[in-house]
């Protein structure tokens, strides 16, 4: 069965239209949903709202917002990358902000990608695609821990 | 504290004070000796004249008589006066008539002979004095008398005055040292005081300083008085500087901290915009477009044309975004400059602008061998932005020739960029480089009118100027220095 995506994402409108996209795509992955930075956190590694949670199931990619409610983005990644069981996690940085120190301290932190959320959606499904294309199929995830 | 100064004073006062006094004392002490030889010299003669009157007078009968003997017993009388080395009567026919010598062994000599001219005569030869006198006896003359005396005495007496004149000397010469050493006291020593000072405060420049006044009212005081003064005035001015200097720093330090404040919440603006307003226009694209491919049949053409519009102006607003965000980093970003080479870098930028509108054809030519110092990242916006611009505005001709070069302007070199395209109405030259000022209609040709704000900011952030040349429909040439 595929992996799940993991969505970070605080906005409902962007989160609706991430959906779409992926739906355009014919992504039919499973898109776990987190509102805020400690939402996703809690699922990665099985606390507070996704206690008991098997957290040896990593999602696919992980999606990620920079801004976000409670914990930063950044924040996150940080945190996903300071934890062995997730150190190797991919992670798509998928935001608005298309600022140079956003670039530099997400690529410092470790992000495998950096993607800027277009305005048109056209091009904003395209992105969608290719990624969609690359960290789903042509990609090659590290092994997990267990195999 | 070196005492070269006061050495240097001190021994010229003193030199010059022994040089004067000695060189007084020494006109003086050969004055007088010059003087007193003189008269001695008279009062020699004149002894010496009597002596041979009296020895004439006396060997008169003897000449009479023809008695020589006679003669001799009067000249040994001459005995009591030392001088007299020798002494002769003659008779009128130059002969010898009678002889005296002081030493015995003189005796046997002959008298010299007496020049028959020279009756009435004295002079000095060989260190002797040489006197001869005619003998008269009742108003003739019956002989001449010779005497020679010697200078022993004029030679004690000039001994001795060299001996007084070198005691004075010295004494005199003591005198002035003792004097030089009072009057360093009164004179050097303020001097050498001031010049200390004078140097202390050039080293230190502790204006503080003062100089002690002697007190004294004379010429080293008024000197130490105006001095002081001065420093007062130095001091007072330098307090004035230094308060000046601290009031700017403090002012500096203030704008500085309210740049950076300014700076600060001008970042998180841009965040703001760049993040937050960035998201309603995806919400306004993207709900539109599922509007347009979910309920297709439930809307009329002009629906469609409705939704299309909005869709239209919400990309061109993520744009103008963009554009403003761009032209923010541009007037924030740091500038590090490095020598460019903007020829390949304008035939970068050119061939990324062919590939872009594969469909035209347009002759670029740019110049070889261009740099620059300049901000490679920067001034590659600015070329990106002048050669799109000429693109964006040659598109309507059917042979589009853009240029790229260095040329002089006003006596300064200046890069161009020079199109052949749309131009521009002159009249609005000065409106061309403010943020949204556009010249063209969005309809005629696309843009935000940000790009030539943007370029104008990185240039004079370069420290460099950029204007325009052009007419309608006659091209375009943007002239920029860096």
């Amino acid at each position: 069965m595929d992996k799940a995506i993991l969505l970070v994402e605080d906005n409902p409108d962007d989160e609706a239209l991430t959906l779409r996209a992926l739906k355009k795509n014919n992504i039919r992955n499973e898109v776990v949903i987190a509102h805020d930075g400690a939402e996703a956190l809690d699922y990665l590694f099985g606390t507070g709202k996704y206690a008991g949670r098997n957290t040896d199931v990593l999602p696919q990619v992980v999606l990620l917002d920079l801004k976000l409610p409670k914990v930063e983005g950044l924040e996150v990644l940080r945190r996903v990358r300071a934890d062995k069981r997730t150190k190797l996690l991919p992670v798509v940085i998928l935001t608005s902000s298309n600022e140079e120190q956003d670039r530099i301290d997400g690529y410092g932190l470790g992000a495998n990608s950096y993607v800027r959320k277009p305005v048109d959606f056209n091009q904003f499904i395209d992105a969608a695609r290719q990624l969609g294309l690359y960290w789903l199929i042509l990609n090659e995830p590290p092994p997990s821990r267990r195999s | 504290m070196p005492r070269i100064t006061h050495r240097s004073i001190t021994k010229k006062l003193t030199r010059m004070n022994m040089l004067v006094s000695g060189a007084a004392l020494c006109i003086a002490c050969v004055a007088f000796v010059a003087y007193d030889l003189v008269s001695f010299r008279q009062a020699m003669v004149y002894n010496l004249s009597i002596q041979a009157q009296m020895a004439g007078s006396n060997s008169v009968s003897p000449l009479l008589f023809n008695d020589p003997q006679a003669a001799e017993n009067t000249l040994s009388a001459l005995k009591a006066a030392p001088n007299v080395i020798s002494a002769g009567i003659y008779t009128l026919d130059g002969r010898p008539f009678a002889t005296y010598w002081r030493d015995r062994n003189g005796q046997g000599q002959m008298l010299p002979k007496v020049p028959a001219t020279q009756t009435e005569a004295h002079w000095f030869k060989d260190g002797q004095l040489v006197l001869v006198r005619t003998i008269v006896f009742e108003g003739k003359p019956t002989g001449t008398v010779y005497i020679r005396s010697d200078l022993r005495e004029m030679t004690h007496r000039l001994k001795r005055y060299a001996g007084i004149a070198a005691i004075v000397l010295s004494a005199s010469l003591i005198a002035a040292l003792l004097v030089a050493s009072i009057f360093q006291r009164a004179v050097a020593e303020p001097i050498v005081h001031l010049a200390e000072i004078a140097r202390t405060v050039s080293r230190e420049k502790s204006y503080g300083m003062r100089a002690t006044p002697t007190g004294k009212r004379d010429e080293p005081d008024i000197l130490i008085g105006a001095f002081n003064e001065m420093l007062g005035q130095i001091q007072e001015r330098d307090g004035a500087l230094q308060q000046a200097h601290d009031e700017l720093e403090r002012r500096v330090e203030e704008r500085t901290a309210q740049l950076a404040a300014a700076n600060k919440e001008l970042e998180a603006f841009s965040y703001s915009v760049s993040h937050d307003l960035r998201a309603p226009l995806r919400s306004i694209d993207g709900f539109s477009m599922a509007l347009l491919e979910d309920y297709a049949d439930r809307l009329d053409e002009e629906g469609k044309v409705h939704l299309q519009r909005i869709r239209a102006a919400t990309q061109r607003m993520g744009m103008l975004i963009d554009d403003l965000l761009n032209l923010s980093r541009m007037t924030r970003a740091e500038i590090r400059k490095e020598t460019v080479n903007l020829s390949s870098l304008a035939r970068s930028v050119a061939e990324g602008l062919q590939e872009a509108q594969p469909e035209r054809r347009i002759d670029f030519r740019i110049e070889d061998r261009l740099e620059a110092k300049a901000d490679p990242r920067l001034v590659r916006v600015v070329l990106e932005n002048l050669l799109g611009n000429a693109c964006k505005f040659t598109s309507k001709k059917t042979s589009a020739c853009i240029e790229f070069g260095k040329t002089r302007q006003n006596g300064n070199s200046a890069y161009f960029v020079r199109d052949n395209g749309a131009g521009f109405d002159p009249a609005y030259a000065n409106r061309l480089f403010g943020a949204f000022q556009r010249l063209h209609g969005a309809t005629e040709f696309p843009g935000t009118g940000i790009g030539l704000a943007t370029v104008q900011r990185i240039i004079h952030r370069h420290g460099g100027q950029i204007w325009a040349e052009g007419a309608v429909e006659k091209g375009a040439t943007f002239y920029f220095n860096l």
